[in-house]
């Protein structure tokens, strides 16, 4: 079939995988890119419970307004969407709830 | 020629600093720049391009080239060759009168900075409106616009089976680039009809190239077989602690919803009804407001050419109003031009020249906000327990009680419950609590400004504060007004 806005996903070269941990759980993402879209890749939406009613919640508005992806990287409470994916780091989820 | 230090001293004088590195302040800096003042351009982001241009990171090694990718890098060429002090990475968070001209407060790298300017362009674009829906903050759910910030810089789809849903053009441009980026669209909805765009042609005609850009994203997602529900909106999201499907209902001529409900699996959903154009700076630099539904809601009063009632102060670009990119681009060179002439250049032939052109691309992009503006219906998606401020996580119920007990205002509300004090400063609940409070009254949105922005405009670690600053430098806002 005529493919009038063709899949491109093949066509586009990315930095090597690299590994980092979510909540001590090893995944990968691609160096440089936003952390933020490192975990939405691999499935991590989860990123912190609402401070009030501790309901999940996860990146939305993905250009730093909203502070809903706020995620922690060695001690400082960062948002994933802003920060760059570096191999090797530690990241956990904000959780306030019974779980966290 | 004017020879800029790699590191600016604080207590430089800028000529002119522009604040956003969009089409509109990118433009502007460069038309200043042109006349030999000296710019400093400030933004967010990394890299120039705005949220329309917005540049790949660099984990992309190579991609193939957007209508966007291919403007966002002829802007980010034009502002490297100028001799425009371009800073990335940074953010304002407070602008004051000072007697020379201003003082520009910005965090950048963890660590605050004051730098002082003459003039002041502000060019600081837009953020989305989203009707609050049930469920709509669980994890999966993505602003309509905010999902392309993961296109153009990730160049990544939202998930592995999207629900696209929201008014205007920008629901086909996301469900079209969730294919190319090897995603699938689980639907499209959109509160348009088909008879809603066909009223537009004649504007659609006018720019018979981004006219057609549209139509291949529609034939596309026909030929592809993806389900258009016209005159529709999900109008719920299902799932633990995650998007698992979401309901979607007919709505009426007013875009209430009206009628049947059925349900789609999804991983994830975009939703977005519109842009608000963003005014806190102009508003922080004593720059009044009006309400004007055309071109999005509250707006700052401005001129000819970007000017305002207040000295050296400029805007331009979706701050004012939101016009579209190519308007933007127009406008942003205009208030370059205005803020140079300001300070002694001479640009009335060259303004003159592009003010008509401006009024074209404007009315194109007016058209599109008038498709993408909801009709007041929409607000009956939001239900009683519906979480109307994120950040607080209070319901539609709570916010009702505090207008029935007198709070007629977004001033009021934000005091009474901090809807609007909580980390987002209010960007994702204003637009709804004035609407809730003007229908809930009965009195036309006109009369319900949003609330009085106060400083940190973006969140300050307390650590950039205490480092830099002495008690006596804290800059301690008026109080609002209630």
């Amino acid at each position: 079939m005529i493919r009038l806005a063709p899949d491109q996903s093949a066509q586009i070269r990315r930095t090597e995988k690299v590994e980092f941990t979510f909540d001590g759980t090893a995944i990968w993402g691609h160096a440089g890119e936003s952390l933020a879209a490192a975990l939405i890749r691999s499935g991590r939406l989860h990123l912190r419970d609402a401070p009030e009613d501790t309901d999940p919640r996860g990146a939305f508005c993905l250009m730093g307004l909203c502070q809903e992806c706020l995620v922690v990287l060695e001690g400082q409470t960062v948002e994933s969407c802003r920060i760059e994916l570096q191999p090797g780091i530690d990241v956990t989820s904000l959780r306030y709830g019974a779980d966290g | 020629m004017l020879l800029l230090c790699g590191t600016a001293q604080m207590a430089d004088l800028i000529d002119i600093l522009v604040v956003g590195a969009g089409p509109a302040g990118g433009n502007a800096a460069l038309a200043a720049a042109r006349h030999g003042k000296h710019v400093v351009l400030l933004d967010e982001q990394v890299k120039p391009g705005g949220q329309i241009w917005r540049a790949k990171d660099s984990s992309i090694l190579s991609a193939p080239q957007t209508p966007e990718s291919s403007a966002g890098d002829a802007l980010r060429a034009q502002i490297t060759k100028a001799q425009i002090d371009h800073r990335g990475s940074t953010r304002i968070w407070q602008i004051e009168r000072q007697t020379e001209g201003w003082d520009v407060h910005v965090l950048r790298d963890g660590q605050v900075e004051r730098l002082t300017t003459k003039t002041l362009v502000l060019a600081t674009g837009a953020h989305e409106f989203v009707q609050p829906i049930p469920g709509w903050t669980k994890p999966g759910v993505f602003g309509l616009a905010g999902a392309t910030a993961l296109f153009k810089q990730n160049l990544s789809p939202p998930g592995q089976r999207t629900i696209v849903s929201g008014t205007g053009p920008l629901v086909f441009f996301v469900a079209s680039e969730i294919c190319r980026l090897g995603g699938t669209v689980a639907a499209v909805v959109t509160p348009n009809t088909r008879r809603d765009w066909v009223a537009k042609l004649p504007a659609l005609a006018r720019r018979v190239d981004l006219a057609l850009r549209g139509a291949l994203w529609i034939v596309h997602l026909m030929m592809d077989r993806i389900p258009i529900f016209w005159g529709c909106s999900v109008v719920s999201v299902e799932g633990v602690a995650r998007v698992e499907s979401a309901e979607i209902q007919k709505l009426d001529a007013n875009w209430a919803p009206k009628g049947e409900t059925w349900s789609i699996d999804a991983d994830s959903l975009c939703l977005g009804h519109g842009l608000i154009p963003s005014i806190e700076a102009p508003q922080l630099s004593g720059v009044t407001i009006s309400y004007r539904s055309d071109l999005g809601g509250w707006v700052p009063d401005i001129g000819e050419d970007g000017a305002t009632s207040v000295e050296g102060v400029f805007l331009c670009g979706d701050g004012t109003g939101i016009r579209g990119a190519a308007a933007a681009e127009l406008h942003g060179t205009l208030a370059g031009l205005s803020a140079a002439e300001h300070l002694g250049a001479r640009t009335a032939k060259e303004r003159a020249t592009l003010r008509s052109r401006f009024n074209r691309a404007a009315r194109f992009g007016l058209a599109m906000t008038a498709l993408s503006t909801p009709r007041p219906g929409l607000a009956m998606l939001t239900k009683p327990d519906t979480i109307v401020c994120r950040c607080e996580s209070l319901t539609q119920t709570r916010i009702a009680q505090e207008v029935e007990v007198g709070a007629a205002s977004t001033n009021a509300v934000k005091s009474g419950l901090r809807a609007g004090m909580g980390p987002c400063g209010g960007k994702y609940c204003q637009t709804a609590i004035a609407r809730f409070i003007a229908m809930h009254e009965n009195r036309p949105e006109a009369e319900i400004p949003p609330s009085a922005p106060r400083p940190p405009l973006r969140p300050v670690p307390v650590s950039a504060l205490s480092a830099d600053f002495d008690y006596d430098d804290l800059p301690i806002p008026k109080p609002a007004p209630l």
